[in-house]
């Protein structure tokens, strides 16, 4: 059982216990003073009345002498009250008053003194507290005049056991209270927990309850579920990204393992070995571009790598890019247009945007090409401004791609051909895509009519001076 | 030539040493920073071959060092990582050239050549000359056997990397870098065609051609005749 304990360290509990604590110390502070004011009071009116009283009977004192205190003390002992009254002799026998038995110790002092009397009530006689003065006359004479403050004891009693009581209660009603609200939230939060744990073992799907109530707690388990679902939705594309790995690289690899089995099992010459071993290069070579390729895309997609910005000017990699890529198009039997802004700053990295944009223009090159034209259409590449944005759009007329694989073709390993007879690796639109997002754009691919256009946006960098050519 | 290389992985380093060897050069070895360092400080070298991840001390660290010192010889990075913002790194540091890994030895070779012969001080000279062909690189004009050859820019550009490295071997991806500024892999081989261009403007027309495919490596700029 350690349900207790657990309550215990439960942070509402803690929480509860600590208000309990502080409203109990200002209520005990509050009661405390009305009690000290409230107590001062009675015990300076209590003094007023035996002030009044000594004074009456010092009067008739000086008018008349102990005859006429005796008188006047028994006289005032007959009317039944709380005051208290003694006459004694030198010898402290009894001459008037109702306070029949005093302790002996009572002579001796002298002022004011709280004592314990007895007071006769019919058969019965009771132990009372009294104050009273003592007071020492001519010739031995005693007097003693005070009070009974027994009431005043009761009224201490009666408020000392409230404050007792009720601080308890408070106490009690508090720490239940604190345990009852704990113990239902430490009953969702255990929930939570629990089903964390299931996640945590394995099972992705499970979503945590949501009770409906639209507390705190409920907006903080939506969020989780969001974030969850995000994880769920992250680790299937991850699955799906390995399994194309997995099978992408191991065909290459599988490739290169025959021909080397093949090459060892036709026990031929040396060129022949010498032809093997460099075609077998050749595709380690492949597959190193590839490893790199995939690489790059999964560090630029996590924003690892620190994108080496500087100011570049788009129109200048574009027409270098152009350039370089020109003589691989005629060669090809096309052409490249350029249709450019003269300036187009942004803050970039010219190596990444450099490569998206060789990867589409390479891919134009390739795929791009009309069927049954003897003279290929040119391939388009312009950069406009629009808004505050900049984009590139490379137009070829080829074949184009239906829309449905428009999104595909961007994910990792995509090819359209099935046949994969074309070098490539189905990396460079994914690698041009996770450029431009890593710069704060987007790519978009769209119907050139015929033929694709493809379309990297990029948020222009602060008052970009461009001009249309 | 004389090369250092400081290398911690044993095999990597006895390959290299042996072709290394096998293409006329003498290579010592180093396994780890401070053992690099030391060597690299006190002997005569003239080249320097750092991975950037060693023991002891970081490649990078032992070529800031070695800056420090004054000790100027050319050091090639090798890198396991090879992103663009870890190539900037190690030449900040104070590294010539970049090369990551895996990497082919003749790439390696070519960039090792060329960093030692960039210590000769022929970076002044305004005029390069191979057999019959110079380039004159304040008039940027190009003649051969006396005739002016017309080029674009970026064919200029070329040639005259092509003939600063006269008689070396020069990568791909070396002109890729060098002529365009471009540290990427393009998907297809663009310097091929950019070369058969060129060739066609320089060798076509004349008996000894000049610009040399070198199988598995590159190109070459030489004349065979002499």
């Amino acid at each position: 059982m350690s349900f207790l304990p657990k309550l215990f360290r439960t942070t509402t509990f803690r929480l509860s216990v600590l208000n309990l604590v502080l409203f109990a110390t200002a209520a005990a502070v509050a009661i405390a003073y009305i009690y000290w004011n409230t107590s001062g009071l009675i015990a300076r009116q209590l003094d007023g009345v035996i002030q009044a009283e000594i004074q009456g009977l010092a009067e008739q004192y000086r008018a008349g002498g102990m005859a006429r205190l005796t008188k006047t003390v028994a006289e005032r002992s007959q009317t039944p009250g709380e005051s208290l009254y003694l006459v004694t002799d030198r010898n402290g026998r009894y001459i008037a008053g109702n306070l029949t038995s005093i302790t002996p110790g009572l002579w001796n002092a002298v002022g004011q003194i709280e004592f314990v009397y007895q007071r006769r009530n019919g058969a019965e006689s009771q132990n009372r507290l009294a104050l009273a003065n003592v007071f020492r006359l001519r010739g031995g004479y005693r007097l003693i005049v005070g009070r009974d403050i027994e009431e005043r004891r009761a009224f201490e009693r009666v408020i000392l056991s409230a404050v007792l009581w009720g601080l308890g209660l408070m106490g009690l009603i508090g720490l239940g209270g604190g345990l009852l609200v704990s113990r239902n939230l430490l009953a969702r939060i255990d929930k939570v927990t629990a089903t964390s744990q299931t996640i945590m073992a394995g099972d992705l799907s499970e979503r945590i309850s949501v009770t409906g109530a639209d507390d705190e707690l409920d907006r903080l388990s939506e969020s989780l579920n969001a974030m969850l679902d995000r994880i769920e939705q992250l680790m299937t594309g991850l699955r799906e990204v390995s399994d194309n790995i997995a099978h992408d690289l191991k065909t290459p690899l599988n490739r290169l393992r025959n021909r080397v089995e093949d090459a060892l099992r036709a026990k031929s010459g040396a060129a022949d070995y010498r032809d093997v071993l460099e075609r077998t290069i050749e595709e380690a070579d492949d597959l190193i571009k590839t490893f790199n390729a995939l690489l790059s895309i999964a560090r630029l997609e996590a924003g690892t790598t620190e994108a080496a910005r500087g100011q570049i000017d788009l129109a200048e990699l574009v027409s270098d890019t152009v350039e370089l890529y020109e003589p691989l198009a005629e060669e090809s039997g096309m052409k490249l247009e350029t249709r450019l802004l003269q300036k187009a700053h942004i803050s970039g990295d010219r190596q990444l945007l450099g490569q998206a944009l060789s990867n589409l223009i390479d891919n134009a090159i390739k795929y791009g090409r009309g069927q049954g034209k003897a003279q290929a259409d040119p391939i388009v590449i312009d950069l406009k401004k629009r808004g505050d944005q900049f984009e590139i759009a490379v137009a070829d007329r080829g074949p184009g791609i239906e829309t449905r694989d428009r999104k595909r073709v961007l994910e990792r390993f995509v090819r359209l051909e099935t046949s994969r007879s074309r070098p490539g690796s189905g990396l460079g639109l994914s690698l041009a895509a996770a450029v431009a997002r890593l710069h704060g754009g987007d790519i978009k691919l769209a119907n050139n009519k015929p033929g694709l256009r493809v379309v990297i946006t990029l948020p222009a960098s602060g008052a970009a001076d461009a001009a249309e050519t | 030539m004389h090369i250092l290389v400081i290398e911690d992985e044993p095999e990597t380093a006895a390959y290299l040493q042996k072709a290394l060897g096998e293409s006329g050069h003498t290579a010592d070895h180093a396994g780890d920073g401070e053992t690099g360092f030391a060597m690299a400080r006190d002997g005569a070298y003239d080249a320097l071959i750092v991975d950037r991840m060693l023991p002891e001390r970081d490649g990078l660290s032992v070529i800031s060092g070695l800056r420090e010192q004054d000790v100027t010889t050319p050091v090639l990075i090798l890198s396991a990582l090879g992103d663009v913002d870890d190539r900037v790194k190690g030449l900040r540091a104070g590294g010539d050239d970049y090369l990551p890994k895996p990497y082919a030895f003749s790439e390696l070779l070519a960039r090792i050549e060329a960093l030692a012969r960039r210590t000769n001080p022929d970076d002044t000279q305004t005029r390069y000359v191979v057999g019959d062909l110079s380039l004159d690189r304040l008039k940027r004009e190009v003649t051969r056997a006396g005739q002016v050859i017309p080029l674009q820019p970026r064919e200029f550009r070329l040639l005259e990397y092509l003939m600063r490295h006269a008689g070396q071997v020069v990568t791909r991806t070396m002109l890729l870098e060098r002529v365009w500024d471009y540290h990427f892999d393009p998907q297809t081989n663009v310097i091929d065609v950019h070369i058969s261009r060129l060739r066609g403007k320089i060798d076509k027309n004349f008996d000894t051609p000049l610009l040399h495919t070198v199988r598995g490596a590159g190109y070459a700029i030489r004349d065979d005749r002499g």
